[in-house]
């Protein structure tokens, strides 16, 4: 254990519960390194833990976190989540899912470990790769290495990007050759189960597009049980020159899960990408999207839906930066607000100097059907560059009388034409997704959630 | 015989400001009558009233609709008891395609009326023979409603659902309006078509060359909101010629 790093002891300044965090970690580490993973890891897990502990939880201190506040999973015990295995009603649940129609190859994950029997990956003849993150750091050490070290040193995703990498013990990684199409997407479902409360699950996916490559993966969280547990995901993405890519997350967690995300996607020139973030589930939410443009000529969609009930908080954060000429970006969230459920949408858009003819626009668009809903919506543009076509919007409003007189009008049920309409609000956002078979899924889907919101029946007299 | 409509000394305001002050009209089965008057007559106001939109205060009087209170319903009730008004400015609806939207507004109606609801199949075949009657296109019906249409797409498309949900009493809130001479001949025509011995038509409109090419059987010229006048469909004509003017200085003589 030469080679690897060490942890700084704790200082009086520490907090207490850091302690259980230290105690968990030395726990990991030695089954870990018991399993045999390579030295690099071990290495970057201990930084990553330092950094962690340095920098503690986000605090509403942070002008970024202004609106959601940790405390909950702060004072929550800290706990890795022990696999539940493949139990009768996981299996249920996954019988029973939002993508189970959808064919192709699949990982699914509970609570954190990859759970082979419920999967279906088949090494193919086209070099694709898709495995759990525990063998891939052996198979393709290498790769990783490189680019886990790249991508969490630069300290982009936060402290809790750095909790994450330390205790990942699972995640999919994904690699897809140059000049290789693949037909069907890529499902991963990641299951919550937890047994006690305060359980962590730590998933780490990596995904690696070649040149001219197209693909699709979609990211699925479900949970069961009503136990507290806190969900980090952190997904690195690299497409790369050329490739057309489309990365769908459907969050749809217990509503006593904390799930706390970050999709780190860096673009080069010329691909076209498009990413997801559709928010059902889960007690608190936060989804960071951080982007790096990095080439000229992308085109670059970021989509977005949220849908919070009773005392939801979702919160998307989104940074997309403009570091090469000529790109498009074009960032689109909607979110619909019933009872006293709470949407924060924080959207930056950076603009370098010599990102000249950049055309990014940015709209946030809430719909609130209930006096005790709220949202929190900050568009920012910062462009260094003089020759851009930037724009932002935010609305935050309810559902159009006159559409709802109309088809009132026609004879339609208040509560009907209220359906029609929040769907339709929707279905802007769905309407994006490119895979057929995954937007026929979440029409449905956001329908029958849409069928059981509250709000929809009150008259508008 | 009872009449599909019957306004007795309506008032009517919004926000405190009374528009109506005192409409009566009676309008009986297979009849076709024309509301005409100068903008800010109370014209517009009329229609929303009768289609039930919020807003609109009542002061006085009441409205008949085959016997019963109107005002007392649900738009929704009323559209399924059979009034239809047709948008002066129709409503754009992004995201609800137009023939999902029209289904349901025809299965709702159907349903009430204690008919069978129409597949998919029979609903498509239905619309396509309506739809040759206001010489619209088939691919509108793909499109969400109203959303993109031209000014006559939206007017014709209007009464496109008026052919499909076949209502007792429709009211045409300046359907004429905006739209060029053959447009408005392809609007006249689809509501010379619906005009039946058994339901009503209640057109409003600011010109009279709608009236060329559907021939009421009264015509009421509203000023000021009151109905200062009705008569045949000659005035219509004496309207065109002569202009408000004279219509109005004569009603505030009489007031």
């Amino acid at each position: 254990m030469n080679s690897i790093s060490t942890i700084p002891d704790a200082d009086a300044a520490e907090a207490p519960h850091f302690g259980a965090v230290r105690t968990a970690f030395q726990q990991y580490e030695s089954q870990t390194r018991a399993a045999g993973e390579p030295d690099w890891l071990a290495s970057l897990r201990r930084r990553q833990l330092t950094r962690f502990l340095a920098a503690g939880y986000p605090t509403r201190r942070d002008e970024d976190w202004r609106h959601t506040s940790l405390d909950a999973v702060v004072s929550m015990p800290f706990a890795l989540a022990s696999s539940a295995g493949p139990d009768g009603r996981i299996v249920q649940l996954l019988e029973g899912s939002a993508f189970s129609s959808v064919s192709g190859q699949r990982l699914v994950f509970v609570n954190g470990h990859l759970i082979p029997e419920l999967s279906r990956a088949v090494r193919s003849s086209d070099g694709v790769y898709v495995a759990g993150f525990a063998s891939a750091v052996q198979e393709k050490s290498e790769i990783l290495r490189a680019r886990l070290t790249a991508d969490s040193e630069d300290g982009s995703d936060g402290s809790l990007g750095a909790l994450n990498l330390a205790f990942a013990r699972e995640g999919a990684v994904v690699i897809v050759p140059a000049n290789t199409v693949l037909d069907e997407p890529i499902v991963l479902v990641f299951v919550s189960f937890p047994q006690t409360a305060g359980e962590r699950t730590h998933v780490r996916n990596v995904i690696m597009t070649g040149p001219n490559s197209r693909a699709t993966v979609i990211e699925h969280y479900i949970g069961l049980g009503t136990e507290s547990a806190v969900t980090s995901s952190v997904t690195e993405l690299h497409a790369g020159q050329g490739a057309v890519f489309e990365h769908l997350k459907l969050q749809d967690e217990s509503n006593s899960v904390f799930h706390l995300a970050t999709l780190r996607a860096r673009l080069e020139s010329s691909s076209k990408v498009s990413c997801h973030s559709f928010a059902l589930g889960s007690r608190l939410s936060r989804q960071n999207v951080l982007a790096t443009l990095a080439g000229e000529g992308i085109e670059a969609v970021f989509n977005g839906l949220y849908l919070g009930d009773a005392d939801r908080l979702i919160d998307h954060y989104l940074s997309v930066d403009h570091a090469a000429a000529g790109c498009a970006s074009h960032e689109f969230f909607n979110g619909v607000l019933d009872d006293k459920a709470t949407g924060v949408f924080y959207g930056r858009i950076r603009v370098r100097q010599h990102a000249q003819k950049t055309d990014a626009k940015q709209t946030n668009k809430n719909l609130l059907l209930s006096d005790d809903a709220a949202v929190h919506t900050r568009p920012q543009l910062e462009i260094y560059a003089d020759d851009v076509k930037c724009t932002h919007g935010a609305t935050i409003g309810q559902l159009d009388p006159e559409g709802l007189f109309y088809l009132r009008s026609r004879g339609l049920p208040v509560a009907t034409a209220r359906r029609m309409l929040i769907h339709a609000f929707a279905g802007e956002i769905i309407e994006r997704v490119w895979c057929g078979a995954a937007r026929d899924v979440l029409n449905r889907l956001v329908w029958d959630r849409v069928e059981r919101t509250r709000h929809v029946s009150a008259s508008e007299q | 015989m009872q009449p599909i409509l019957e306004i007795d000394q309506l008032e009517a305001g919004v926000q405190g400001k009374q528009i109506l002050k005192g409409i009566s009209l009676k309008i009986y089965p297979g009849e076709m009558h024309a509301i005409m008057g100068p903008n800010g007559s109370g014209k517009s106001t009329l229609a929303s009233i009768l289609a039930g939109r919020d807003g609109y205060e009542i002061i006085r009087g009441r409205v008949l609709y085959q016997g019963r209170n109107l005002l007392e319903l649900s738009p929704e009730d009323r559209a399924r008891e059979g009034v239809f008004l047709a948008f002066q400015y129709p409503v754009e609806i992004p995201g609800v395609n137009s023939a999902y939207f029209l289904k349901a507004a025809l299965n709702e109606v159907r349903k009430y009326r204690g008919m069978p609801e129409l597949d998919a199949i029979e609903f498509l075949a239905l619309v396509k023979e309506k739809i040759k009657l206001l010489d619209l296109d088939e691919e509108l019906l793909k499109r969400p409603v109203n959303v993109g249409f031209s000014g006559g797409e939206k007017k014709r498309n209007e009464v496109l659902q008026m052919a499909v949900l076949e209502p007792r009493l429709a009211v045409l809130d300046e359907t004429d309006s905006g739209l060029d001479i053959d447009a408005l001949k392809i609007v006249a025509n689809g509501v010379n078509c619906l005009r039946k011995p058994d339901n009503a038509q209640l057109v409003i409109t600011h010109y009279q060359r709608l009236l060329d090419h559907i021939v009421p059987d009264k015509v009421h010229v509203l000023v000021d909101g009151r109905i200062v006048m009705s008569a045949g469909k000659e005035l219509a004509l004496e309207l065109e010629s002569k202009g408000y003017d004279w219509i109005v200085r004569e009603a505030k003589r009489v007031n």
